[in-house]
C-alpha cells in the first residue's frame, strides 16, 4: 500500500505551476534582454562616448567577422575591443557570481544577512593580495602575481574555516558562520600587520583599492577565461541543486528525509562556492553588497525557490554590477573609484527598504 | 514493515537507548510514547536512519535501513519532523513539491504529474486552498497538514512522525491523527498524549529510560500498574464503550484508599 494509492488525482489541477513557469520564463527573458542592452551601453558609455550602433558593429566584426567594412577609428576599435568589453564582460560573470553564491550561502547557513564573504574568502584573498602588492610576492608568475596569490589567499582562508567548521565530523549552520567570523578577524589582523609592516604608502592605498574592488584588471587572457569557466560551472552546479538548495534551507532534518544527506551537501556547496568566490575576489577584489542584496531583489520578483531565484538572481547580479562600474569610471572622471564604493552606497538603502518591507510582511 | 530490534544508542557516555525494539507490520498504526527523556524521538530518528545506532538493527522489509541509498531511503520511507520552516518565504505548493525530491535525479524538473500528485496530496489533508500561502505563515495546525501532504507527496509506503499534535488545540489534535490513522500506510508516531494514543494506534510502545518498559495493544499497555511506575503519577483508567481513556493526579496528592 502506497502513501499515494489513496490519493485521488485530478488532472486540471496544476496549483498554477504551469502558468508560475510562464512567469519565470519572462522574467528571464526580459531581464537577459536587459542584460545584453546593458552591455551594449556600458561599452559605450566612457570618457570616449561609442554609439551603440558601432559598439555592435566592431564586436561584431572581432567575433562573426561581419561586417568587413571598417567605419570606425582604430582608437573606438582598441578602445570597444581591448580595453571596455573585457572589463564589462568580466562585470558580468562577477556579478552574477556573487549574487548566486550569495544565494547559495544565504540557503545553507539558513541566515539571510549570509553574504558569499563569511567563508573568510575575502580576507584570504586581502591576505594574499598585501603580500604580493606590498612584499613581492609571487613575483615570478608576473602580472598575474596579485590574482594569483589572492586566489591562493581565498582558497587556504575557505580551507581553515572548512576545517574548524567540521571539527567533530559534522558541519552546522551556526559553526560554519563561527568559523567564518572567526578566520575572517585573525586574517584582517595579518592584512593590517601586512600594511603596517611595509612602511610603503602607495603601496597601502593600492591594497585598499584593491580591497574596495575593482574591473579595471579585467583583459583578454587566461585569467579572464579562468574566471568565466568557473562562474559558468558554479551557475550549472547551483541550477541542478536548486531542489536540494530549498531542502537545506527550510532545515537539515527535512533535506535528509527527502533523500539529501545534509553534511554531504553542504560540503559539496562549500567546495563549489569557494572556488568560484575565490576566483571571483582574485580578479575583482572584494566588490561588497551584491551577494547580500541581489538574492534578496530576486527573492521579491521569484518567490524563494531557487530554482527561480538562482538565474533570476544572477542576470540581477550582472546588470547591476555592470552599471555599479559605469559609475565607478565615469563620475570621478578621469579618476576612477572603487567599485565597492558605489554598491555599498547604492546597497545599504536598499537593504533598509527590503528590512522595512520585511517587518510590513510580518515575516 | 519497519522495525528497530535490540537497538542502542548513546550521546557522548550516555546512553539513550538500551535495547529498545519496535516493529510496524503492514498498515499497523505503532505510537512511541514514554515520559520526556525516555529516548521516543531518538528511536525514531534511528528509525530513518539520521541515527546509526551503536548496537542492534534497523531494517525496513528486511533490507537494513542504513544499507538504503538517501534517495531510496526516502522514496519508501517519509517523516514528518518538528523543524522550523527557515527564513526563506516558500510557499506551500513549493513545500508540498519537495516531497516529489526523491522521485527525479539531479537533472529532472517538476512536470505536470508531479504537480498533480502535490495539488491531490494538498487536497486529502484538506489544505488545497493553502497551496498559495507563504508556508511560515501559517497556523500550527495548517503546517501539520501542509507537512502531511508533503509526505503524501513522497509516494513512501512508510511514515514517521514525531509529536504531530505538538502546540495543537484538541480539535487539530484529532483531526490530525484521524487523518493520519486513516491513510492505511505503516506508520511510526511518537506521541506525548496517551489518550490521543489510546483513540489512534493500533499498538503501542512504552519506553522508559531507553528500554522498552511494555508493548502491545492500547488495551495491554495503557493500564494503571504499567504507567505509574514509568510516569511516577496515579493513572485512573475508565473503559468507555469505544476505548480507553486516562485520567491523572500527582501521586502524592491520592488521599488513602481511593482507587487510582
Amino acid at each position: 500500500m502506497s502513501l499515494t494509492d489513496t490519493l485521488v488525482l485530478d488532472e486540471d489541477d496544476d496549483l498554477g505551476q504551469v502558468a508560475q513557469r510562464r512567469r519565470t520564463a519572462l522574467w528571464i527573458g526580459g531581464l537577459s534582454a536587459g542584460l545584453l542592452v546593458t552591455v551594449v551601453l556600458a561599452v559605450g558609455i566612457g570618457a570616449v562616448g561609442i554609439s551603440p550602433g558601432t559598439v555592435g558593429r566592431i564586436v561584431g566584426h572581432h567575433t562573426l567577422g561581419s561586417p568587413d567594412a571598417i567605419t570606425w577609428t582604430q582608437a573606438e576599435d582598441s578602445i570597444v575591443w581591448q580595453v571596455r568589453l573585457p572589463r564589462v564582460l568580466l562585470g558580468v560573470v562577477v556579478g552574477a557570481a556573487l549574487a548566486v553564491c550569495g544565494v547559495a550561502l544565504q540557503a545553507m547557513v539558513r541566515n539571510l544577512l549570509a553574504d558569499p564573504y563569511l567563508l573568510g574568502v575575502t580576507s584570504g584573498a586581502s591576505t594574499g593580495a598585501a603580500a604580493a602588492i606590498l612584499f613581492g610576492l609571487g613575483a615570478g608568475l608576473g602580472e598575474n602575481a596579485l590574482s594569483a596569490s589572492a586566489f591562493v589567499g581565498a582558497l587556504a582562508a575557505s580551507a581553515a574555516v572548512f576545517v574548524v567548521a567540521r571539527a567533530g565530523g559534522r558541519i552546522t549552520s551556526l559553526r560554519l558562520l563561527m568559523a567564518g567570523v572567526a578566520v575572517g578577524y585573525a586574517l584582517y589582523a595579518a592584512t593590517s600587520f601586512l600594511i603596517f609592516a611595509s612602511d610603503s604608502a602607495e603601496g597601502a592605498r593600492s591594497v585598499l583599492f584593491w580591497l574596495l574592488g575593482s574591473l579595471g584588471l579585467a583583459r583578454w587572457g587566461l585569467p579572464l577565461a579562468i574566471v568565466v569557466v568557473v562562474v559558468t560551472l558554479t551557475l550549472a552546479a547551483l541550477l541542478l541543486w536548486s531542489r536540494r538548495l530549498d531542502a537545506l534551507a527550510i532545515g537539515d532534518e527535512t533535506a535528509r528525509t527527502l533523500g539529501v544527506p545534509p553534511t554531504r551537501f553542504r560540503i559539496q556547496l562549500l567546495i563549489v562556492v569557494s572556488l568560484c568566490v575565490g576566483a571571483v575576489v582574485a580578479a575583482s577584489g572584494g566588490i561588497g553588497f551584491v551577494g547580500l542584496v541581489i538574492p534578496h531583489v530576486a527573492r521579491r520578483f521569484v518567490g524563494a525557490a531557487h530554482g527561480r531565484v538562482v538565474p533570476v538572481a544572477a542576470l540581477i547580479g550582472a546588470i547591476f554590477l555592470v552599471w555599479a562600474d559605469v559609475a565607478a569610471r565615469t563620475v570621478l572622471e578621469p579618476r576612477e573609484l572603487p567599485i565597492g564604493i558605489i554598491t555599498a552606497l547604492v546597497g545599504a538603502p536598499f537593504l533598509l527598504i527590503l528590512v522595512r518591507r520585511f517587518h510590513a510582511a510580518g515575516a | 514493515m519497519i522495525g528497530a530490534d535490540g537497538v542502542s544508542f548513546a550521546y557522548g557516555d550516555t546512553l539513550v537507548l538500551d535495547g529498545a525494539r519496535v516493529t510496524a507490520g503492514p498498515g499497523r498504526v505503532v505510537g512511541l510514547i514514554g515520559p520526556n527523556g525516555s529516548g521516543k524521538t531518538t528511536l525514531l530518528r534511528t528509525l530513518y536512519g539520521a541515527l546509526a545506532p551503536r548496537a542492534g538493527l534497523v531494517t525496513l522489509d528486511q533490507t537494513p535501513v542504513g544499507e538504503l541509498k538517501p534517495r531510496d531511503l526516502a522514496r519508501r520511507l517519509a517523516v514528518v519532523v518538528q523543524e522550523g520552516s527557515g527564513e526563506l518565504p516558500l510557499t506551500v505548493t513549493e513545500t508540498v513539491l519537495l516531497g516529489r525530491t526523491p522521485h527525479l535525479s539531479t537533472f529532472q524538473r517538476h512536470d505536470r504529474s508531479d504537480y498533480r500528485i502535490a495539488a491531490a496530496a494538498l487536497a486529502r489533508v484538506g489544505a488545497r486552498h493553502l497551496a498559495g500561502r507563504v508556508f511560515a505563515g501559517l497556523s500550527g495546525g495548517e503546517k501539520q497538514r501542509v507537512l502531511i501532504a508533503r509526505a503524501l507527496a513522497q509516494q513512501a509506503d512508510h511514515l514517521l512522525l514525531d509529536e504531530p499534535t505538538n502546540h495543537l488545540d484538541i480539535r487539530y489534535q484529532h483531526e490530525v491523527l484521524q487523518l493520519v490513522s486513516r491513510l492505511d500506510v505503516t506508520t511510526v508516531v511518537v506521541l506525548h498524549d496517551l489518550n490521543l494514543a489510546a483513540r489512534y494506534c493500533d499498538e503501542l510502545v512504552l519506553l522508559d529510560g531507553g528500554r522498552v518498559a511494555a508493548a502491545g495493544t492500547p488495551d495491554d499497555v495503557l493500564r494503571a500498574e504499567v504507567l505509574e511506575p514509568v510516569y511516577r503519577i496515579g493513572v485512573q483508567r475508565i473503559d468507555t464503550g469505544d476505548g480507553v481513556q486516562l485520567l491523572f493526579r500527582p501521586l502524592d496528592s491520592v488521599p488513602e484508599g481511593a482507587p487510582v
